[in-house]
């Protein structure tokens, strides 16, 4: 599968991966949902390492679209709970 | 593979998605939208000029900010010589104040030029996908059926689109974080304007405290600027005479230069 870091890159990686990616997507917004920042972080520093540690740049002339698109690495939680809570998620 | 992805990234996909103005022939995207591309292009160019203003402009402050904590070092020491011990405190605060200024600055001075470094790249990758993608798309039109190059031109285009999308996100990014620089910068600008900065600590005069020396008393952290007064009376006194608790100034000093 291709998995993009939002403002960073394009990576390939082992089918195998999507499980545990998803994991701990869903945990990071499980987290951000508990208002828990450290956690958050924590989590979505795992996936940014397994996808760059386990996948490969996609080479320059590869034009793919992404089956999964990570936020950019700098995301604050201020920003993470903007997007990921709330509204269609957990109505306040 | 359609459906994958956890919360997080279905959301930022489905931002990106939005980001991308698709064609209604994806294999005409680049064709018609040829404009378009040079505009972003352009756009990230004018991005990383604004990104390197902002730079040189906390530059120049950085070194405003260097030559005054040299200044105000030099005033605290003659204070202190001519016994006004308060003054002399005050030019600590401010240099203090200062210096705390400049720390900021560098790790804002850091985080802009790696800002910087990450458009450039941003844009040079972008710019060599389109043109990748104008290439392939006449290789695969001569290799493959028609229906067959349709969608592999149609794949193509999506990977283009999504990259440009990308680099737009990136530059937004990096021009709001400069917006916020831009506005401390501004403040900076007009804390030195009123004075906060300047040289008119004059010895010898009352002096009393204005607003500005009592924001700053707030500012500052009194067991530093109380170490740097120390550090100055031993240079000063050359460590014989004992640090006076008094501030009740002048009375009783011996080394004044009348």
């Amino acid at each position: 599968m291709i998995v993009r870091i939002a403002t960073e890159s394009q990576y390939r990686l082992p089918d195998e991966d999507a499980e545990r990616l998803n994991d701990l997507d869903n945990e990071a917004v499980a987290a951000v949902e508990a208002g828990d920042e450290d956690r958050f972080h924590e989590l979505f520093e795992q996936m940014l390492d397994l996808v760059r540690s386990d996948g490969h740049p996609l080479e320059e002339d590869e034009l793919a679209e992404s089956d999964v698109i990570l936020p950019p690495p700098d995301l604050s939680f201020v920003e993470a709970t903007a997007e990921f809570s709330g509204e269609g998620l957990i109505p306040d | 593979m359609p459906g994958m992805g956890g919360r997080m990234s279905v959301v930022i996909k489905s931002k990106i998605n939005k980001l991308l103005d698709r064609a209604e022939d994806p294999s005409e995207t680049l064709e018609y939208s040829y404009q378009k591309q040079m505009e972003l292009l352009q756009n990230v160019k004018k991005g990383i000029a604004d990104v390197v203003t902002s730079k040189k402009r906390l530059q120049l402050q950085q070194q405003k900010l260097e030559q005054q904590v040299v200044k105000l070092d030099t005033q605290a020491r003659q204070a202190l010589s001519q016994g006004r011990e308060d003054l002399a405190r005050t030019a600590l605060e401010r240099k203090q104040f200062a210096q705390n200024e400049l720390q900021s600055l560098d790790q804002q001075v850091a985080e802009l030029e790696s800002q910087q470094a990450g458009l450039i790249e941003k844009e040079q990758k972008l710019r060599s996908k389109i043109e990748q993608f104008r290439t392939k798309k006449e290789v695969i039109k001569a290799q493959y059926s028609a229906a067959e190059a349709s969608v592999k031109i149609s794949e193509a285009a999506s990977g283009v689109g999504e990259e440009m999308a990308d680099v737009g996100m990136a530059m937004q990014r990096a021009l709001d974080k400069t917006e916020d620089m831009r506005a401390r910068a501004g403040a900076m600008d007009e804390l030195e304007a009123a004075g906060a900065f300047d040289d008119n600590l004059q010895l010898g005069t009352g002096s009393g405290t204005d607003d500005i020396d009592r924001e700053l008393h707030q500012l500052t952290s009194q067991s530093v600027v109380d170490d740097d007064l120390a550090r100055l009376k031993a240079e000063l006194g050359g460590g014989s005479e004992p640090a006076k608790p008094s501030l009740e100034s002048g009375s009783g000093e011996q080394e004044r230069g009348a």
